[in-house]
């Protein structure tokens, strides 16, 4: 256990002695604030006055605040490839992974320890982005089982893409390629969810397999334990076939 | 069996596809022993360093270190292993500090203790005046000092070293094979090299692998001219490069 926490806590320092997590930061923290003024000014100025008099009306979580998580989601589906790509593939090229093989920690615990590393600023970043909503206490009350359900959605998102991210780094020693392979993966199951939504072929297969239905009905507000298993299993099988891989390095060589 | 004995490796082979990488190789280590492994490119030293390490399974027979099998309990015994390859594994992001606490961390010390191990290794290996230092920023010789250091930091009982010396300035090398000398009275230390007179200058006793096999294993002082040696055993086999033979011989010398 503590040499998950050894390894953890050095990834995620690692990535914060690099420009890494900070420019991503910035950069994410900058354009969701702008998405998250529009909304809000929007809502002020156009939606407000209509809804009023409404009985049961949309709030402002509905309205504003679950755009900003779903925007973050497509986001970070960009973003997520480039964290992920340093984490095993960059160790292989630069021959830095013998390190850790070499130490006497077994191959799950150095990819859980991985793992975590980038959980933790996953959470960083949830947290940074989820002041945004909060701000709005100041003149508002908020949905906060709504706002709960999409901060839990959002980092339940972030930590699927990651754990693929994690797998696809441990299949090659080009960053790179490791990047692309990742973006590739999660713009398919994002096209997966569309393809099921369109008319004629919709899916219900399709849908149930992309992870982004999964994060709509969060944003709903709906906590699904169907929704959290599917993200539980998608992250551990991911992990596992990491472990495999790292494992099967041993053996062939 | 010697009960002295740190390393006990008995028919040791592996394939890759079908080449043979390395064919029934035995290898034995005692503690205060420093053992020169030679050969030419290709003749399985890394391999073998690589299976001596855990970073590589054979394909049949066993490894013990000092008394644990490595096949069955590896991470027991891998604790007793330190081992620097041919490119030292150093996080160029890191200063010299982070990373010998994190490498003291990973094999299992407490953080009081990791920072004593890491500072007696930075002692030994002379990098008190680069300690802060970001690793990326060092020249190659310190580079490698850092890898040795940390194969040493946590006082294995063996330590194994891949192709030391290359890559650096004579006054360098001078050092490492002095650090060599005196690391070797307390533990048991394994060398690979094409090197010579690098064998000569700080080894006890060297085994010469050519095409994957032992050809040769004795101790120095047993030993007239090892270059005579060497040549024979490695061109004996070989026709074609025994022609090549006088050139190098004066290439090398």
């Amino acid at each position: 256990m503590s040499a998950i926490m050894v390894i953890a806590r050095t990834e995620f320092r690692r990535m914060f002695s690099s420009p890494l997590a900070w420019s991503l930061l910035a950069m994410m923290q900058f354009i969701l604030a702008w998405i998250f003024l529009l909304g809000l000014s929007e809502y002020l100025e156009r939606v407000q006055p209509q809804v009023a008099m409404m009985e049961n009306a949309p709030g402002i979580t509905d309205l504003v605040v679950s755009s900003l998580y779903l925007w973050a989601g497509l986001l970070m589906l960009a973003m997520m490839p480039l964290l992920t790509m340093r984490l095993l593939a960059e160790e292989r090229m630069n021959r830095t992974l013998v390190l850790l093989t070499t130490a006497p920690v077994s191959v799950a615990q150095i990819v859980l320890g991985k793992y975590l590393g980038l959980l933790l600023l996953i959470v960083v970043m949830v947290a940074m982005l989820t002041l945004m909503p909060l701000s709005l206490m100041l003149g508002t009350s908020l949905d906060w089982g709504k706002l709960a359900a999409a901060v839990l959605g959002l980092f339940l998102l972030l930590a699927s893409f990651a754990a693929a991210g994690l797998f696809l780094s441990s299949l090659t020693r080009q960053p790179i390629i490791a990047a692309i392979s990742t973006f590739g993966l999660l713009i398919f199951l994002m096209v997966l969810y569309i393809s099921g939504n369109s008319q004629g072929s919709a899916s219900e297969l399709f849908i149930y397999l992309s992870h982004f239905g999964h994060f709509l009905s969060f944003l709903d507000g709906v906590f699904d334990t169907a929704d959290l298993v599917y993200y539980l299993l998608f992250i551990a099988g991911f992990l596992l076939l990491a472990i495999r891989k790292l494992d099967n390095d041993r053996l062939e060589g | 069996m010697n009960s002295e004995s740190l390393i006990e490796a008995a028919e040791l082979s592996r394939f890759f596809g079908a080449h043979c990488a390395v064919e029934k190789v035995n290898l034995q280590l005692d503690k205060g022993e420093v053992l020169g492994l030679l050969g030419p490119n290709g003749a399985g030293k890394s391999t073998t360093m690589q299976m001596l390490t855990g970073n590589l399974a054979p394909g049949s027979g066993e490894i013990k270190v000092n008394g644990i099998d490595l096949l069955d309990e590896p991470r027991k015994a891998k604790s007793h292993i330190g081992y620097l390859p041919e490119q030292p594994p150093v996080y160029r992001d890191m200063t010299v500090n982070e990373y010998l606490r994190y490498c003291a961390r990973l094999h299992g010390l407490g953080r009081r203790e990791a920072i004593i191990a890491a500072d007696e290794a930075k002692e030994r290996c002379n990098l008190q005046e680069v300690h802060r230092r970001l690793i990326g920023n060092l020249s190659k010789g310190f580079q490698q000092r850092v890898g040795i250091a940390q194969a040493i930091l946590h006082k294995p009982a063996v330590i194994i070293l891949d192709e030391p010396t290359v890559g650096l300035d004579p006054i360098q090398i001078r050092e490492i094979r002095a650090l060599i000398r005196e690391l070797g009275e307390e533990h048991g230390i394994i060398l690979s090299t094409h090197i010579l007179p690098e064998v000569q200058a700080v080894c006890d006793r060297v085994q010469i692998l050519n095409r994957g096999r032992t050809v040769f294993n004795d101790k120095l002082g047993a030993v007239d001219s090892l270059e005579n040696i060497f040549f024979e055993l490695i061109y004996q086999d070989d026709p074609a490069v025994v022609e090549l033979a006088d050139n190098e011989q004066e290439v090398l010398a």
